[in-house]
């Protein structure tokens, strides 16, 4: 299970221990010790060759949740303490962007194929056979692929009648639905390229090394706190993610600087109402289908590798476009934090200037831990916004179509839903497609992450329950209809 | 027939460090060890001030301590407590 094993916890044990030593008594000796306490002297819970490498790589990953990368690195001798100081006189967030800390990639094996000694060599030899490459050899009678001939066709594996041939996969490689992770042939290590990269994090959360990382906004956020002019929106998917009920983490946020709270979900309920105007505008007017606009990596994809469907995304601002111009409407001054499971979402928001940060959902719970804030014991807030149930909902797969669905109530035989629920190599090449007049509906929900935002890379929560909590805050929410106060949309 | 309470601390740092999964450990089991099994969410335990109690998350199963918890861990428990397996 990908959302909670060690590569994960580990990453989330450095977040909550940068934010510890940001609310230390000596934040600078507290940040360099890391590497050391997490790698005791004498431990024999050296992951690598020793503890020396360890800690080494989790001094890249310390760097990593203060927002510089390992290529940032110009002296081995500067301390992390140097590189907190130096974030915390920055006055913008780092660039989004998901890097490998080559150290700590293993470097998988580029041969993806190979003989295991299952092998019976056999007769038949079929493996041999079917190799268009003649990249099978045998050694003491026992197959074996050599690696400079092997093109990776997998013909030998399907061939095998003991099935002794496997295949080993690059676990990011495999994830990256766009290719954008190649290795370099010098070193065997990955490298993202950011020209194809579309910050979907499917790459991060796979890596069994833990060693693709985005750069952290959360030390940049903790001092914005100190201004207490800092709002908070939260992410529609914020049910299931930490515990207690929603007003009780509005505390929370408050304790920890916050000076104010405000839900996405309302936002929300802007785009669905918007969205479904422009749909039915546009498919009145004779285009074939359109699509949603809200999922960032999507955007990304589009933008990189499928400029055909550009014409038919929504123009529709997001949830988070239109929370970030509330918050700035009534406060011009706010220093505006989304709140959410996405690490995209930082490149929506660099494109924003409502938008000042971007904090995962992890992120914010190792600030609420170095800051010792426990949710549960955290009064609940009385708090007036009340997104519909609708707006809530586009927090899971089909919530949007539903949101639609809704505002459209006399459109509803009119419109042909499709959902593209994750982007994977299948749904690309079936998008690419659509262009040309193959789209088998006319409005398309498109999700980069399999179940929605819910199943995010910076989530907390297990995705089953958080669609159960999800259901359930949905339920106690007023349906779209009920609140409208706008004029009905007739054909 | 013995009851085995094995509750999960939800205080911040547990469901943080993977104690939010550890929720849905009645849906891992058998029909047999279910009977014997009371799944609760608990305030904190408080033991994640003191590295000494090991890493975070944390679980209580009876009266043992889990620490570092994963689904796994807690079932092996969880039989141990019902006698279906030994050390």
């Amino acid at each position: 299970m990908f959302h909670d094993n060690k590569a994960n916890r580990l990453r989330k044990e450095i977040l909550a221990r940068v934010a510890r030593a940001f609310f230390a008594d000596q934040p600078a000796d507290t940040i360099n010790r890391i590497p050391i306490s997490m790698r005791l002297k004498g431990a024999r819970n050296a992951s690598r060759c020793c503890i020396y490498k360890d800690r080494a790589v989790l001094k890249y990953r310390t760097m990593a949740a203060l927002g510089y990368s390992v290529e940032n690195e110009t002296d081995e001798l500067k301390p992390i303490s140097a590189y907190f100081e130096n974030a915390l006189r920055r006055t913008e967030a780092a660039d989004p962007v998901l890097t490998v800390i080559d150290v700590a990639c293993s470097a998988c094996v580029t041969t993806q194929y190979s003989a295991t000694n299952a092998c019976k060599g056999c007769l038949a030899r079929s493996c041999e056979t079917v190799c268009p490459k003649k990249a099978i050899e045998f050694r003491e009678g026992k197959a074996w692929l050599n690696p400079e001939k092997c093109v990776n066709c997998g013909l030998c594996m399907k061939a095998c009648p003991y099935h002794a041939i496997i295949h080993i996969p690059i676990p990011c490689e495999e994830a990256c639905p766009v290719g954008a992770i190649t290795k370099d042939p010098e070193t065997g290590r990955e490298l993202i390229d950011r020209t194809k990269c579309t910050y979907c994090g499917k790459c991060l959360r796979e890596c069994p090394f833990a060693a693709i990382t985005d750069l952290s906004q959360m030390i940049d956020v903790l001092k914005a706190l100190q201004s207490r002019h800092a709002v908070a929106m939260i992410a529609p998917s914020v049910a299931g993610q930490l515990p207690g009920t929603l007003p009780q983490l509005i505390t929370a946020l408050k304790t920890i600087g916050f000076s104010d709270v405000v839900e996405v979900a309302a936002g929300a309920d802007q785009t669905a109402l918007h969205e479904s105007a422009e749909w039915l505008e546009r498919t009145t007017g004779g285009e074939a289908f359109m699509t949603t606009s809200c999922c960032p990596a999507y955007i990304e994809t589009v933008e990189k590798h499928l400029p055909e469907l550009k014409p038919y995304v929504s123009d529709t601002p997001t949830p988070m476009a239109y929370t970030a111009a509330n918050v700035r409407k009534k406060d011009p001054e706010a220093i505006t934090v989304f709140i959410g499971p996405c690490i995209a979402k930082r490149v929506e928001a660099r494109k924003n200037p409502d938008v000042d940060f971007v904090l995962t959902f992890e992120e914010l719970g190792a600030m609420l831990v170095g800051a010792e804030v426990d949710v549960l014991e955290c009064e609940a807030a009385s708090f007036s916004a009340e997104p519909s149930r609708e707006g809530r909902g586009f927090a899971a797969s089909r919530g949007v179509t539903k949101a639609v669905e809704a505002a459209l109530p006399d459109c509803r035989r009119l419109m042909k839903p499709v959902q593209v629920d994750g982007i994977d190599r299948k749904s690309l090449l079936r998008m690419k497609q659509w262009s040309s007049g193959t789209c088998p509906g006319n409005f398309v929900e498109v999700m980069s992450c399999e179940g929605g935002c819910i199943a995010g890379p910076g989530t907390i929560g297990n995705p089953r329950i958080a669609l159960k909590e999800l259901a359930r805050l949905c339920d106690e929410s007023p349906t779209m209809t009920d609140r409208r106060t706008d004029e009905p949309v007739s054909i | 027939m013995k009851t085995v309470n094995v509750s999960i601390c939800t205080g911040t740092a547990c469901h943080l460090m993977g104690g939010a999964h550890l929720l849905t450990f009645d849906e891992m089991l058998d029909p047999v060890t279910a009977g014997h099994v009371t799944l609760t969410g608990s305030h904190c335990l408080g033991l994640c001030g003191d590295e000494k109690n090991g890493k975070a998350p944390f679980a209580r199963v009876n009266d043992r301590i889990i620490s570092d918890a994963t689904l796994n861990k807690l079932l092996r428990a969880v039989r141990e407590e019902i006698g279906l397996e030994s050390d």
